[in-house]
């Protein structure tokens, strides 16, 4: 059988005292569309940071296609074919829209290093940036600043951002927090035409959104995982209701 | 996927910012040869502004477009100048080559320092910028290193070839001038070049977001060792010029004050533009000589009045300010 996409064992994460992340393992097969629910702060957001290595774990381990990658600097794990979004929005602001996606093309085409050529002419880097932008129906922005955007395109351009880098796991950390309600549904469109071979974890509130993405689910709570299961499993299940569902949907 | 067509590409290649060569370049340079010209009494002064413009560029790619907050970059200069001279002392006393060897000496102060300070951020490598700068100029005061460097008597008496084997340096200063002029001529092609490159839109990107940089695979601290190295060069040529145009060498060109004016040039003309480093170096130097010749003892209020009303009122500097009215204007669009 094939290694899973990506693999977390026994995955822990004290700050000081504070146990944030307990003994959480996870298994991804490859083109999984997994999400992770929970209560705020059940440490979803931590994983995400264990996983894309801005957080070193105090025990347990991490493999993506079957490699650990434990101890590997963060912008390794993305040579490997791991990409995140971030909870808020994390572009670079005094550049362009065109410019910060063609800083991903840049980077996966490992052209960062060149000091010599001008941007404008690298072809892989112009032509994919627009290529991306039309086909999420972003070419308008391309010239404006992202510091102008607002902020429901931002969360856009961040999409944009990690598609650019054509990873094999995606970690998406709340997508579609702060996007208007119209916005949410281009949103999981979008999320719904990713190739099927990505490998997507995705962390969400809006569960009409989990519900329709995801096939398994779960659920974390107090930084351990309390029950995971298919999305029929966890609808049913009173726990879940009770923890997070139920709280909500009074809300 | 629809099929890509020109227009579109050429739409959104609009979108990544163009630095290029233009005739705006050429004023700075036009202006300097009118001043040869018409002003020739004014030629060693010129010949310092060019020195301090081609040391405000190299700090301008490392603060202004990387972010290095670097308060030591007379490291880089002072290792430059001292550099050029020893070379002129014991080796040769062409001068193109005595710049390369200095930029050879500032590119390796780079890569030995940058790993050091570069894995910090903000105050870290204030701290640790300056404690290098001030570590070296102890250095080369020491009765170990006095051998080497002249302690504080620092080195003198090596003279300098005709640039090209056919201009001599005169005491007017003549051959000094159009020298410095070149040279900086030259740093400022370089700073362009990297500006404009995939890699110097990868030092914008640091510049705002390392974290984000990281996370599209970007080995940070390595680009910045890079930058570092490229900016350390051109500040060591700087050094190694003045070195060269002075024939003399002193501690003082280890001083943290060559550092402190940079940055104030820089705050005074704008930072992460190029032509801020131009225009701060020139205005600040030349401010400082012509209130000193008015009060020799109080000149540096002038200094400072001027920092404070650049500061309230041209926040992005004087380049900046101009930008902003130019668009405001209907001059330039963005
Ligand atoms: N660097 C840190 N140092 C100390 N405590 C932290 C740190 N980062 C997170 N925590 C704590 O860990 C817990 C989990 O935080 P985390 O951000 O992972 O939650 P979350 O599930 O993403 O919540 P939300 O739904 O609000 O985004 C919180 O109690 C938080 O205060
Ligand atoms: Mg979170």
């Amino acid at each position: 059988m094939a290694a899973p996409a990506l693999a977390i064992e026994g995955i822990s994460k004290n700050f000081g005292g504070l146990r944030v992340s307990r003994d959480i393992s996870l298994s991804l097969p490859v083109g999984a569309r997994h999400a992770l629910i929970g209560p705020n702060g059940a440490g979803k957001t931590t994983l995400v940071n264990l996983i894309s290595g801005l957080l070193q774990p105090s025990s347990g381990r991490i493999a993506l296609d079957g490699v650990d990658i434990t101890n590997l600097a963060p912008e390794r794990r993305v040579g490997l074919g791991l990409a995140r979004t971030f909870q808020i929005s994390s572009l670079f602001p005094s550049l362009t829209v065109a410019e910060n996606v063609g800083l991903a093309f840049e980077a996966r085409f490992g052209l960062d290093r060149r000091l010599w050529g001008r941007v404008r002419s690298r072809p892989e880097i112009v032509e994919g940036t627009a290529a991306l932008l039309q086909s999420l129906g972003l070419l308008e922005l391309a010239r404006k600043r992202v510091a102008d955007l607002p902020y429901g395109q931002r969360r856009l351009v961040e999409i944009a951002l990690v598609l650019a880098l054509e990873p094999k796991t995606l970690l998406l950390d709340e997508p579609a927090a702060g996007l208007a309600v119209s916005d949410r549904g281009a949103l999981l469109d979008l999320l719904l035409r990713l190739p099927e071979a990505l490998t997507i974890l995705v962390i969400e509130h809006d569960m009409s959104l989990v519900f329709r993405l995801a096939q398994r689910i779960t659920v974390l709570v107090e930084g351990q995982v309390m029950t995971e299961g298919s999305v029929a499993d966890i609808r049913a299940d009173p726990r879940v209701r009770d923890v997070y569902l139920g709280t909500r949907s009074h809300g | 996927m629809a099929v890509l067509d020109r227009d579109t590409i050429n739409a959104v290649r609009e979108g990544f910012t163009r630095h290029r060569l233009s005739w705006i370049d050429t004023l700075p340079f036009l202006f300097a040869a009118l001043m040869y010209f018409f002003a020739a009494r004014y030629l060693p002064l010129g010949t310092q502004v060019m020195i301090q413009v081609a040391f405000a560029l190299s700090l301008d790619l490392a603060l202004g477009y990387g972010g290095i907050d670097s308060l030591g970059h007379v490291a880089f200069f002072g290792m430059g100048a001292y550099a050029a001279g020893l070379y002129a002392l014991y080796v040769s006393s062409e001068p193109l080559s005595g710049l390369a060897v200095a930029a050879c000496i500032g590119a390796l102060t780079g890569l030995v320092t940058g790993p050091l300070v570069l894995r910090a951020r903000g105050l870290t490598v204030v701290m640790l910028t300056l404690a290098i700068a001030t570590m070296l100029h102890e250095l080369a005061n020491t009765s170990a290193m006095k051998p080497i460097t002249g302690g504080a008597d620092g080195l003198f008496g090596f003279k300098i070839a005709p640039v090209f084997g056919m201009f001599s340096f005169d005491l007017y200063g003549r051959t000094a001038y159009w020298y410095s002029l070149g040279v900086v001529a030259f740093v400022f092609i370089i700073c362009k070049l990297v500006v404009n490159s995939p890699f110097g839109l990868a030092v914008r990107g640091m510049r705002d977001n390392p974290v984000r940089m990281r996370m599209l695979g970007v080995n940070v601290t390595a680009r910045l060792v890079t930058l570092y190295c490229v900016s350390g060069a051109l500040a060591a040529m700087a050094g190694g010029l003045s070195a060269q145009v002075t024939k003399l060498v002193g501690l003082d060109s280890l001083a943290f004050l060559v550092s402190g004016n940079a940055l104030v040039m820089l705050i005074l003309g704008g930072a992460g533009r190029l032509y801020g480093a131009i225009v701060g170096a020139t205005v600040f130097v030349a401010l400082s000589d012509r209130a000193a010749a008015i009060d020799p003892f109080n000149w540096l209020f002038a200094v400072g009045g001027v920092l404070i009303l650049a500061v309230r009122f041209a926040p992005q500097g004087i380049v900046g300010l101009i930008a902003d009215w130019s668009q405001r204007l209907g001059w330039v669009r963005r």
